[in-house]
């Protein structure tokens, strides 16, 4: 799609929830609550996912919701409530002032050098003609040009993303069990 | 919308940065790193719009080291409370020696 071809709506609706994903984000940063926190992440995660879906990646918008907004936010709110957590923390959560003062700093230089980095000129033999993607969904739905590629050239990465999990879930296990020998030991 | 996806992510990567920065609670910077991966993510997904669909499929790469990443980071946290009674990362100093 061609930029000034493209719908006022979907313009407004990508800036939108654009600006809902940066608000939730400075709110979720802010919040001193961890459950508040982790409910405005939800919130951003929620509104990243609308925006997958206006740039052509309706799959990844579902995944999105299923997998972050809904398994792995889960985890982190299970997590907070088990350790209890929810009320804000007696101690100073926040660092102090100079130490935000850098942050800032920190985080506007980093922001320049990416909004200067994407400035960068894209090669043309690399771009596809316009509205590819779109017209792919649109003939195949949104599912099967992903399950090509991911099952043929990246077969292997998808097989060892398998491995990785099951280390990740012994590991898990492992860290979370109790380790009552070693301490009689 | 390339230029403007890219700008959101931009700005949702630095305020996880700032994040982790400034905040002291554990889970909390935890969750500002899932917002830097989450902001990444939004690049890919743009630059795929341009360059091809293998960015769609590196964003499912990322989810699912991000969903590793989170079952062991919240049980490293989890042991971590366990032996201190805290996620405060100040007080959380076994390695500085």
């Amino acid at each position: 799609m061609v930029h000034n071809e493209l719908p006022l709506f979907y313009v407004f609706h990508f800036y939108f929830f654009g600006l809902v994903s940066i608000i939730s984000a400075v709110c979720f940063v802010t919040r001193k609550s961890p459950v508040a926190a982790a409910l405005w992440l939800v919130n951003t995660m929620f509104s990243l996912a609308a925006m997958y879906v206006l740039l052509d990646a309706q799959f990844i918008g579902a995944m999105q919701v299923l997998v972050y907004a809904g398994a792995i936010m889960v985890v982190f709110l299970f997590v907070i409530m088990l350790l209890n957590l929810g009320h804000p923390s007696e101690l100073a959560d926040a660092r102090g002032l100079w130490w935000k003062l850098a942050a800032g700093v920190v985080g506007v230089a980093l922001l320049s050098q990416i909004m200067t980095l994407a400035k960068a000129k894209i090669p043309e033999a690399l771009v596809l003609p316009e509205g590819t993607i779109a017209r792919q969904v649109a003939e195949t739905g949104a599912i099967a040009p992903l399950a090509g590629p991911l099952f043929h050239e990246y077969l292997l990465a998808f097989e060892v993303t398998s491995v990785l999990l099951l280390a990740a879930v012994v590991g898990a296990v492992v860290l979370g069990k109790r380790k009552e020998r070693v301490h009689a030991g | 919308m390339l230029a403007e996806a890219l700008f959101f992510s931009a700005v949702l990567f630095c305020i996880g940065v700032v994040g982790v920065l400034t905040r002291r609670n554990a889970i909390i910077v935890f969750m500002c790193v899932e917002l830097m991966l989450n902001a990444v993510n939004l690049s890919f997904v743009a630059f795929a719009q341009v360059y091809g669909v293998a960015g769609q499929i590196f964003v499912f790469f990322v989810m699912t080291v991000a969903a590793a990443e989170a079952a062991v980071g919240l049980a490293i946290i989890i042991a971590l409370f366990r032996h201190r009674q805290t996620v405060n990362l100040s007080n959380i100093n076994l390695l500085k020696g």
